[in-house]
């Protein structure tokens, strides 16, 4: 009995850590790793006149690199998304730079957090309401006819521009809030050295304060890159639908025509594109960091 | 030169917080117009889109649902995420790295992937749409930022207290609810904030997941194919509101205390 009581024991300690990471683990299996290996299936089944066929084939993947308007969608969002990406960078780092160096510390909590505020707002809320700033008879055209810049309204809603000015909006405020950590994180002695040596305001800029927030910045330009090619909203309000971007042609294949197996297979050709994206950002770090 | 540095600083300051407010107020500012369109000229203030916004069944129903689905999938989130973590903590696993990495992956995948993946299970399964389906979905994209955050906070300086509670008798469940908890309440306030905002603020999940009765972004979508309107300024702005609400409280109780 007695050593049937710590065979027992042993086994219980054994099994207790599993206890507590058990639950997650499992949802996480059950919610999120299932999913993605049926998603790997079902990419390889293809949609005909009578329903599914379930033989196996790469007939949606050879379809995406054969049928023009898919591999398009794949460019314009590659397009999109380094033009957000850069915009957005050459945008935050001023503002977070005059944020780090010439706000009063006191009060630079304060501001950046009204610097991020409207990056609370949903994705649907947030591109409704640039949609009212830019529509025919929005705030921007009715000023620009007013001040007799434009002689009538011109159409700036619906437009890749209008996508792109929405993506820049949302990933401003993010790389801000990177961009600032990064400086922060930046002794001041650093730049005292370098002005000792004689380098001038734009040398410690160039050769001491960039490189060092460098990191900051391709983390948040990764992160750019991930939320603004994945995201559906955006392109769909506010580029509505002149071109087509990859999630937006994902969603027409389950919304329009219910073929599951082709918006499966465009996702997974979506994700190797971003895990690409994702292992040349932690290469350069790791590289950046020996 | 110095002088002409600052002004030139300040005004670009200026001119990128306008442009970072500038759809906001106009958002919030049409909410009251008294005509039909969200344009200019402004006729106001008036509160009449407000009344028809709250005056909507399916607008407040749609509010209702959203409340429910963000916290009680946050709850479900953090509750995972902490006994998670605690586990990583406390015990030694065999390839703790390999399942680490496994509860923080879902982070790295887009919303729309996880919805679809989803949608494809439930399909496959029978499962029919409903809120409980998105609810399931908001918590695989928020237990990796719970677990992150409060496995970030398991120091070593609570193990001791831990362990004198255990030697005093408490049971593993009692030190989880008597001392771990509490210790880490800043850690699971901010977790169950933070969920709650990305919850309440999702759309592809929901949109994918749920039928008639839907979350408010869900709501305010099908709104925009009638075209623009002050009605749905007045809904965006009260989500706005709420959002807003729910982060000032996660920086007052938590941020704030942290940094002090």
């Amino acid at each position: 009995m007695a050593g049937g009581g710590t065979v027992r024991d042993a086994l219980a300690a054994r099994l207790r850590p599993w206890f507590f990471t058990g639950p997650a683990l499992l949802w996480t299996a059950g919610f999120f790793v299932l999913p993605f290996a049926a998603m790997a299936i079902v990419s390889l089944w293809t949609l005909s006149g009578s329903g599914i066929d379930r033989s196996l084939s790469l007939a949606n993947y050879s379809q995406f690199f054969t049928n023009r308007s898919y591999f398009q969608a794949m460019v314009n969002s590659l397009e999109v998304t380094a033009i957000v990406t850069v915009v957005s960078i050459i945008l935050a780092y001023p503002l977070a730079w005059i944020l780090s160096e010439r706000v009063p510390e006191r009060w630079q909590r304060l501001a950046l957090i009204l610097a991020v505020l409207p990056f609370w707002t949903s994705y649907v809320v947030r591109s409704y309401s640039w949609l009212l700033v830019l529509a025919e008879k929005g705030i921007v055209n009715n000023a620009l006819v007013s001040l007799g810049l434009l002689s009538q309204p011109i159409q700036l809603a619906n437009t890749r521009f209008a996508t792109i000015l929405g993506f820049v909006h949302f990933f401003v405020m993010l790389l801000t809030l990177t961009i600032y950590a990064s400086l922060k994180q930046l002794p001041a002695s650093y730049r005292r050295a370098a002005a000792d040596l004689g380098a001038n305001g734009l040398q410690i800029f160039i050769y001491v304060v960039l490189p060092l927030t460098l990191p900051g910045i391709v983390v948040g330009a990764f992160l750019t890159f991930v939320l603004s090619i994945g995201d559906y909203i955006t392109p769909q309000i506010l580029g509505g639908g002149n071109e087509l971007l990859m999630p937006q042609l994902i969603m027409m294949q389950i919304g329009r025509r219910g073929d599951f197996p082709l918006a499966s297979a465009l996702s997974l050709v979506l994700m190797a594109v971003v895990t690409a994206a994702y292992l040349a950002a932690a290469r350069w770090l790791k590289l950046e960091r020996t | 030169m110095r002088k002409f540095g600052r002004a030139i600083a300040g005004i670009y300051a200026l001119i990128i917080y306008g442009f970072i407010f500038l759809p906001v107020i106009v958002l919030v500012l049409f909410s009251f117009q008294g005509t039909l369109f969200p344009v200019p000229p402004f006729n106001g203030p008036s509160l009449r889109w407000y009344e028809a916004a709250l005056g909507d069944a399916r607008l407040t129903s749609a509010l209702v649902n959203s409340l429910m689905v963000a916290i009680v999938s946050s709850m479900v989130a953090v509750l995972l995420g902490f006994l998670a973590a605690y586990g990583f903590a406390r015990y030694r696993l065999p390839g703790a790295a390999f399942f680490r990495g496994l509860l923080t992956a879902p982070l790295s995948v887009s919303y729309l992937i996880i919805g679809m993946g989803l949608l494809l299970v439930f399909n496959g399964m029978g499962v029919p749409k409903s809120l409980s389906a998105a609810g399931i979905g908001h918590v695989v994209i928020n237990l990796p930022l719970c677990f992150a955050i409060t496995y970030s906070q398991m120091g070593e300086h609570q193990v001791n207290i831990e362990r004198a509670a255990r030697d005093l008798g408490a049971k593993d469940w009692q030190v989880l609810t008597h001392i771990t908890a509490p210790m880490l309440w800043p850690a699971l306030f901010a977790s169950f904030f933070l969920s709650m905002t990305f919850s309440w603020d999702e759309f592809v999940i929901a949109f994918l997941l749920t039928r008639f009765d839907t979350t408010l972004p869900v709501e305010i979508w099908s709104l925009l194919r009638s075209g623009l309107s002050p009605k749905t300024n007045a809904v965006g702005s009260l989500v706005f509101g709420i959002s807003v609400i729910m982060v000032l409280v996660l920086e007052l109780a938590v941020l704030r205390r942290r940094a002090s």
